[in-house]
């Protein structure tokens, strides 16, 4: 639209302000920018250190090989953290994610014992993925039910299905032609997995950042009512969220089926917690309204760094949850305590003072 | 002369981008009832936070009595003897009347525990001494807007102060409830306790009030006794310039009918709306809080189900099944409670503003951002905002300020019918004036506004015609031509 229609549109300005008129500037000299930027630049700071230290730790780290590697272990997490992000940001929450990668990889293991060929196995991965989380969003809006209940719920459904159908089973024997999406690479040491997820990572914080339905997310998560009375179609809003978290899972079932080969019931087990940790680690607010993909984006590559060189003092897998669990606590703690010791500290200056 | 018995000097209070209060004294004395007044955004409800301890100001003194004091939190500034009713009233839906009342100053029993028959009893002594018939054990959602108000004063009075302070207390009650409160203010002043009244409406400040305080941009304009000045003296103080409070009802050509709406019901809330609406109109509907007004106009939105009746909107049938599908048909709705359902107070002003137009100010998707704030300022400015910058929260705002860009955000969407539900709520009489000659604008362009309020003269100023409601039903219609306030008031209180 430009300058012209607006003048149109707009009702003339009434006589009573002119020649006092405020001047309004956009922003107060990028104060609200930096603002915004403060979480993200500490982040970027401890992953620097996790670099270091892990340059440290083995001298084999630096090597491009390596390094390509260690993105394997958290690309497929990160993936589904993009979407994640968004709905977080709406207020809601998805706790199914990793059942539904059971469910969707144990469709494709089946889809691939009764012949069909990779694209097939593809759709129905990515297929599967995305009606499980059209079911969650369809129960959730459709009865109201708070996101964390029926996920919880749909979380047990969704693992229970895979294992009905596998039992203590495994699906193996997959094509050689499916291998690509895991274990691909683009360019040199660049996997297909990795650049599939910096694309993502781009598109997703246009959509968030630059689009309609970005905004439109950042107001539901700040005041569903307020959404609600600017015409905004809430629930309709909530159920493309919650599909495209599904969906984003079915396609992280497609690269970590074909990356390791094989399907067991047991497949991505605890993985909606990794996956939520670096959506609260990037300060997206578990509150909802707030949050950025740059944050989310750092976020993760913190936590690969860190795993990887836990990975490399060979700690044992149960202490890297035990860590994840603390890391969770800290990130979403460690903001209200804060605000807290400020907030003490000014009150004990000023008794002081005054 | 009597000693006052609060008394401030020299207090100051800034955040980043604006000096909310720029070294200003007040003395409030016993058993008078001091006005403090200003335009959006002066530092009234700023000052009533210093002194309630939850803004603690960077320089000056308070004194209570003899005794300078310093408050660093809201339960210092109870003890002290200063209650109060904030603008934006903090109040838990889901808890009981009696606990909202007691929120912060429960009872407790020798044993140390939270002595739940006592509050309940006073509780029921408080909503007697206010003349409100609910039970204490009610949740507070259950309450009408006005009684939900009358909780507030109850949690106000509970702790027995002697200095009472109200922030706009009448912003959105209509007549009978704004005589009750009335009857409360002269109550507490032949208590003797002093009473700080915040008021943008002057009838009432003549009314009840013995003093005043004017401040402009944080600063102390003016202050002394009601008695010697007029309306136009405090006016002039205020804004620096005189304002014409005439409203300015422009005469807008009628056209053809827009809009009808045939036997609209719902199952509890109302019954049997008919009217028409046309180009050019602006149709008020008066009635006390809980007639039903909100809720029709709700209906209207799409956010409200009804279980009969049927309307038109420009000649097709309408029935909107959600708020977009209005919208998109050319129909919008300026909600009452702007906190919860106008604005979203923590996204900031060009967002807010520009949230339900965004397709208009978008290409495939993707927002146009210099697009964006050129229709944020020009709505800003036209309403003639007071903010630091385009970007700060609405959260940071007045009351008054809040109000301004809950408007500017529906007039950027250019409907064809345009519903206000108490549109001047909580604004200066300058920028009510401008939001008075906007509607005279906007139906002058064709468009019809539907208007809700309880403020009789805004109502008889401003309509072409008005439905008065009572109770869910239309009570009375009546003409500009024909309709005296006698006549409305009657028909809304059920009397006709
Ligand atoms: N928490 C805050 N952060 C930043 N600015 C604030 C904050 N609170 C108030 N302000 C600013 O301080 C000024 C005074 O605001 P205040 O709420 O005291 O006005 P008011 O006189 O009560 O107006 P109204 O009649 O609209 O209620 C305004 O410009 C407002 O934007
Ligand atoms: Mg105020």
């Amino acid at each position: 639209m430009n300058r012209q229609t607006l003048q149109q549109t707009a009702p003339h300005t009434t006589q009573h302000q002119t020649g006092n008129q405020r001047f309004l500037p956009d922003n107060l000299n990028g104060a609200w920018r930096n603002r915004l930027l403060r979480w993200e630049t500490l982040l970027l700071v401890f992953v620097a250190l996790a670099f270091f230290a892990n340059t440290q730790l083995s001298p084999y780290f630096l090597d491009p090989w390596s390094l390509s590697d260690a993105t394997f272990n958290f690309t497929e997490k990160a993936i589904i953290a993009l979407p994640m992000a968004l709905l977080i940001i709406a207020r809601d929450i998805d706790l199914s994610v990793a059942s539904t990668i059971a469910l969707s990889s144990v469709a494709m293991g089946a889809a691939n014992s009764a012949g069909i060929d990779p694209a097939g196995m593809v759709a129905i991965g990515a297929g599967v993925g995305l009606l499980a989380g059209l079911f969650n969003g369809y129960i959730i809006t459709r009865f109201d039910i708070p996101a964390i209940v029926v996920t919880i719920g749909t979380m047990s459904l969704y693992r229970g299905i895979a294992y009905i159908v596998l039992g203590d089973g495994v699906y193996r024997d997959y094509p050689q032609g499916f291998a690509f999406f895991g274990q691909g690479y683009v360019y040199g040491v660049i996997s297909f997995e990795f650049t599939l997820f910096l694309l993502l990572a781009v598109i997703f914080a246009v959509i968030l950042h630059k689009t309609i339905f970005g905004r439109r997310v950042f107001a539901i998560g700040n005041n569903p009512t307020a959404a609600l009375f600017s015409g905004i179609n809430v629930k309709r809003h909530r159920m493309v969220l919650f599909t495209l978290v599904g969906l984003f899972s079915g396609i992280a079932a497609i690269l970590l089926t074909s990356r390791i080969g094989s399907t067991r019931p047991s497949i991505a087990m605890g993985w909606e917690l990794e996956v939520i940790t670096m959506v609260v680690l990037g300060g997206v607010s578990i509150m909802g309204g707030a949050g950025s993909i740059a944050g989310v984006f750092i976020a993760v590559f913190l936590m690969g760094l860190v795993t990887f060189g836990m990975g490399l003092l060979n700690v044992p897998g149960i202490v890297m949850s035990i860590f994840t669990g603390i890391l969770l606590i800290a990130v979403i703690g460690t903001p209200i305590i804060w605000r807290r010791v400020v907030q003490a500290q000014k009150m004990r200056s000023k008794m002081r003072g005054g | 002369m009597d000693t006052p018995v609060l008394e401030l000097k020299n207090v100051s209070k800034t955040f980043p981008g604006v000096k909310a209060l720029d070294g200003v004294g007040l003395q409030l004395f016993p058993g008078q009832v001091t006005a403090l007044i200003g335009e959006n955004g002066a530092g009234k409800s700023t000052l009533v936070k210093v002194l309630t301890g939850i803004y603690t100001p960077d320089g000056g003194e308070i004194r209570v009595g003899d005794t300078v004091v310093e408050f660093h939190a809201a339960t210092d500034a109870v003890k002290s003897g200063i209650s109060a009713i904030h603008q934006e009233a903090v109040m838990f839906d889901e808890l009981s009347v009696t606990e909202n009342i007691f929120i912060n100053n429960q009872d407790r029993n020798w044993l140390g525990m939270l002595d739940w028959p006592l509050m309940r009893k006073r509780a029921r002594q408080l909503l007697e001494y206010l003349d409100v018939p609910v039970d204490p054990q009610t949740p507070l959602k259950n309450l009408s807007v006005a009684h939900k108000h009358m909780v507030s004063f109850a949690s106000a009075i509970s702790h027995n102060s002697n200095i009472v302070i109200m922030d706009e207390p009448t912003a959105s009650l209509s007549h009978q409830e704004i005589n009750d409160l009335y009857k409360l203010v002269r109550r507490l002043k032949e208590e003797g306790k002093a009473i700080l009244f915040i008021s943008h409406k002057f009838d009432e400040i003549f009314e009840i009030c013995d003093r005043y305080t004017v401040f402009r941009d944080g600063q102390l304009v003016g202050s002394g006794m009601i008695g010697a000045v007029t309306q136009n003296d405090l006016v002039a103080m205020m804004v620096g310039r005189t304002v014409e409070q005439v409203y300015p009802k422009t005469d807008a050509e009628i056209g053809p009918i827009v809009m009808t709406v045939q036997g609209l019901s719902h199952p509890t809330e109302f019954n049997d709306i008919s009217f028409d609406l046309r180009k050019g109109e602006i149709l008020g509907f008066y009635g006390l809080v809980g007639a039903g007004r909100s809720e029709v106009m709700q209906a209207l939105f799409g956010l409200t189900k009804t279980n009969a009746g049927s309307m038109t909107l420009q000649n097709k049938p309408y029935a909107p099944a959600n708020t977009s599908q209005a919208i998109s048909s050319g129909l919008v709705y300026v909600p009452e409670d702007r906190q919860h359902q106008g604005a979203i107070l923590s996204l900031p002003i060009f967002q807010n503003i520009t949230l339900p137009r965004l397709g208009g100010l978008s290409r495939h998707g993707f927002i146009d951002m210099a697009c964006e704030y050129d229709v944020a300022r020009h709505y800003a400015q036209s309403l003639n905002l007071k903010a630091a910058s385009l970007s700060e929260n609405v959260e940071n705002l007045s009351g008054g300020n809040q109000q301004k860009v809950v408007i500017g955000k529906w007039l950027a969407t250019n409907p064809n019918v345009i519903v206000v539900d108490e549109p001047t709520k909580g604004i200066d009489i300058g920028s009510k004036a401008a939001v008075h000659q906007f509607m005279g604008d906007l139906v002058a362009q064709g468009l019809s506004v539907i208007m809700v309020s309880s403020e009789l003269p805004e109502i008889m100023g401003m309509s072409d015609r008005i439905i008065v409601m009572h109770e869910g039903r239309i009570a009375a219609r009546f003409d500009r031509d024909t309709a005296s306030a006698e006549a409305i008031v009657t028909a809304a209180t059920g009397a006709a």
